[in-house]
């Protein structure tokens, strides 16, 4: 192609002078891999170096800008045999991306000072049964406070920041009783250690912070990859637009780098890359990833054009505007907005423990202290006292038991093609009774496969493979029927009519029937003939018409019973016509559908089920799902999707069966049970363990114990949540 | 109990010691690529295949 590819929007320069550019690539699947991009690269002249990220499938490239361009080195790749795609990283990555860098240090500082109070501890508590002067406990435990005190107050700043943030707001939550405690614990051990005391809770509390920031860092890291997976599958889908520049030259742009008031050609059988409005051209358009309608809609200069759209037909001319400026765009914008501002949270199960364990547990210690004056202990006892039942409620089980869970259900989801947005989709998707699904491209696969029921298997081999040399939609959709993958030399496409090409030395056409030579088109009529667009095929005297429709995605009847069969009541909610709805409503069994429904009418029928106290997950893919998307308690999407509708999803699925939506409830179902099985064993562990240390009788040797302990019956419980898989 | 004098300070240099090292490969983005790492030490580089 003589047009020029511009990928300057990607490329970062270096203050060296060279080039820097950060791609994902499709299809790293082994060391070879590795060795077969990077050494591939590095023959190139001008690169400087070629580092793959095999964990996050990236590579990045640095190269001077004098010998190669961004494009060649695209290009190479795909020489090579992997399709990859610059990247622009968002900012939430780069910020994920500190956040565990810092989390990771506060860990390592709290495991070097765990470790080394621990070694002090344990002579003390040895010393303590046997010889030990007092002198050498005081050392002991002046030097675990040298450790102690600097290392608590780095690695504790996550849970003082989050416990300042939340009481700004004047809230609660889990770290405010785990400022509360440690502060107090180091506090009191330093007055012990001044007064020369038997016991020092030092060792607790820097344990305390340790395992706390191993739970914390796990969620993060789970959050970090799914998200940088889902960055990833969203830049593969990125497309390119023909930008036509001021002087009439053509310039392909990755669709990211168009700016309003650009001007972009659209051939037929590629992707609308922007919203805008046509300025040139006659065409139709097939909008189903917009609005799930099937049928295509006529296109001529003046009108408006969304973004996901395919163009059939002729090639368009297209005004770029504003993203969210079409009349459709507008109000699912606006729809969007009011679905978020009324989306109420629903509480996540983690928020509902800290609301009322912080108060209870600050008023059992403050009671604890009262109860031991009235009994006539002295003031420092009781504090003491009080201090240990702090310490050892300290919610460190609690605060693993959900994260834990979390992570290893998402690691489970994810290897059944499941990415989660956020870790407490889990606790929402356990929580469903209700499902919806869109129609088109969601029940049914994305693009449209031809119907091959009662048709001569050779005709349609040929057919299949002449499409190959097409880029019309509807050809496209029948070269995916093709065991040959390569097309027939000599294809010739005639715009708007169809290809033809020497099959065997005789002229074969594909297209419309008056291009194939049939005066009158005989479909084979099939009773759902309404939602099929056809195209006709001719050889060697003999004639074809191929019905190509929507599809159903393989299992879909398996998994909608299955649905049905775990008490899940189903309904499909449509943009497209009743006709359309209809027979796929019923080959599935679901009684409750409806049709010819706008973005807010879908709104309102959730927003009903919502009111009657149903659980809703939506399961959508289209531009239209997306304010639906956001209005339901939960939210799946097919990676297939339009980009808004996955950005308000709180799911992926990836492939084309729809059994992940089956997967996702039962593996939450199940990680929202051992949430539960989890606070019941952390509140097992407190029910034993508060009442000894309310009676004064908890050493720093219990509770040291009594908190490794549950915390690790709590995570080892977590795990179980894989065996779902 | 002198013999603590010399081995205390020792046992947290050691300790110290680790720290900054773990510190230092966290920086030198030594955790970035953790699978990348598995996988790589597998070619022989110096066979041709």
């Amino acid at each position: 192609m003589a047009e020029t590819l511009d990928l300057s929007v990607f490329v970062e320069r270096r203050d060296s002078g060279a080039s820097h550019m950060t791609l994902a690539v499709d299809g790293i699947g082994c060391a070879g891999c590795i060795r077969k991009i990077e050494g591939g690269l590095a023959k190139l002249p001008g690169i400087i170096d070629a580092r793959v990220n095999f964990t996050q499938r990236r590579l990045a490239v640095d190269w001077r800008p004098d010998a190669i361009d961004a494009a060649a080195i695209i290009e190479a790749l795909e020489r090579i045999g992997y399709r990859a795609h610059p990247f622009a990283p968002e900012r939430v990555e780069a910020d994920d991306k500190l956040q565990a860098k810092w989390l990771l240090k506060c860990l390592a500082v709290a495991g070097f000072a765990a470790m080394n109070v621990m070694l002090l501890s344990i002579s003390v508590w040895a010393g303590n049964v046997s010889d030990m002067t007092q002198e050498t406990r005081d050392l002991f435990h002046w030097l675990s406070a040298l450790i102690a005190l600097p290392a608590a107050a780095y690695a504790g700043q996550p849970f003082f920041q989050s416990a300042a943030r939340a009481l700004r707001t004047r809230q609660l939550n889990m770290d405010v009783p785990i400022s509360v405690g440690v502060s107090l614990a180091l506090g009191l051990s330093l007055y012990e250690t001044a007064t020369h005391a038997v016991h020092a809770y030092f060792d607790s509390a820097i344990m305390l912070l340790f395992f706390l920031l191993v739970g914390r860092y796990l969620d993060l890291a789970m959050r970090r990859k799914t998200r940088l997976l889902a960055g990833n599958l969203a830049s593969l889908k990125a497309e390119f637009a023909h930008r036509l520049e001021a002087n009439g030259e053509l310039v392909q742009v990755p669709a990211a780098a168009l700016r309003p008031g650009d001007r972009v050609l659209v051939r037929p059988g590629e992707r609308i890359p922007a919203d805008g409005t046509v300025i040139n051209g006659n065409s139709e358009v097939d909008e189903s990833l917009v609005t799930g309608e099937t049928l295509y809609r006529a296109i001529r200069a003046g009108l408006p054009i969304y973004a996901g759209s395919v163009n059939v037909s002729g090639a368009l001319t297209v005004r770029v505007t504003a993203a969210g400026s079409g009349t459709l765009v507008d109000e699912v914008e606006r729809l969007l907005e009011k679905a978020i501002a009324a989306k109420s949270r629903t509480v996540r199960l983690a928020e509902q423990v800290a609301r009322f364990y912080a108060p209870v547990v600050h008023a059992t210690a403050a009671l604890t202290a009262v109860g031991w004056l009235i009994a006539g202990a002295s003031i420092h006892e009781s504090i003491v006292i009080a201090v240990a039942v702090l310490i050892i409620t300290c919610p460190c089980a609690i605060a693993l038991a959900i994260p834990a869970v979390q992570v290893v259900a998402a690691g489970s989801l994810f290897r059944g093609g499941i990415i989660l947005n956020g870790g407490d989709a889990v606790e929402r998707l356990a929580q469903v009774d209700t499902v919806i699904f869109d129609k088109t491209g969601t029940l049914t696969l994305p693009e449209p496969r031809v119907d091959a029921a009662d048709i001569d298997k050779e005709m349609l081999e040929k057919a299949a493979r002449l499409a190959l040399s097409s880029r019309h939609p509807l050809a496209a959709a029948l070269a995916r029927a093709a065991s040959e993958r390569s097309p027939y030399p000599g294809a010739i496409e005639e715009p708007g009519q169809g290809v033809r090409a020497q099959i065997d030395g005789i002229e074969a056409r594909l297209g419309s029937a008056a291009f194939c030579g049939m005066t009158e088109l005989s479909p084979p009529a099939p009773p759902s003939a309404g939602d099929a667009s056809f195209i006709s095929f001719a050889h060697a005297g003999k004639t074809a018409t191929f019905a190509i429709r929507q599809t159903l995605r393989p299992d879909a009847a398996a998994v909608t019973n299955a649905l049905a069969g775990r008490g899940l009541s189903l309904m499909v909610l449509s943009g497209d016509r009743p006709q359309a709805v209809a027979p796929i409503a019923d080959e599935l069994g679901i009684a409750d559908w409806r049709a010819g429904l706008t973005p807010g009418e879908k709104i309102g029928v959730i927003e009903r089920l919502k009111a009657q106290g149903r659980h809703v997950l939506m399961v959508g893919d289209g531009l239209n799902d997306a304010p639906a998307l956001a209005a339901a308690d939960v939210s799946l999407s097919p990676v297939s999707a339009a980009h808004l509708a996955q950005a308000h999803a709180d799911a992926l699925f990836l492939g084309e069966h729809l059994e992940p939506v089956l997967r996702a409830v039962v593996v939450s179902r199940r990680a929202r049970v051992l949430m539960k099985q989890n606070l019941a064993l952390a509140a097992a562990y407190n029910a034993l363990a508060v009442p000894l240390a309310i009676a004064g009788l908890v050493t720093p040797l219990i509770a040291a114990v009594a908190m490794s302990g549950s915390s690790l019956l709590v995570t080892l419980n977590a795990l179980r949540a894989r065996l779902a898989s | 109990m002198n013999v603590l004098i010399y081995l205390v300070p020792m046992a947290l240099l050691l300790g110290l010691t680790g720290l900054v090292a773990f510190l230092w490969s966290l920086k030198s983005g030594q955790y970035d690529d953790l699978d990348g790492a598995a996988v790589r030490i597998l070619p022989d580089d110096d066979v041709e295949s």
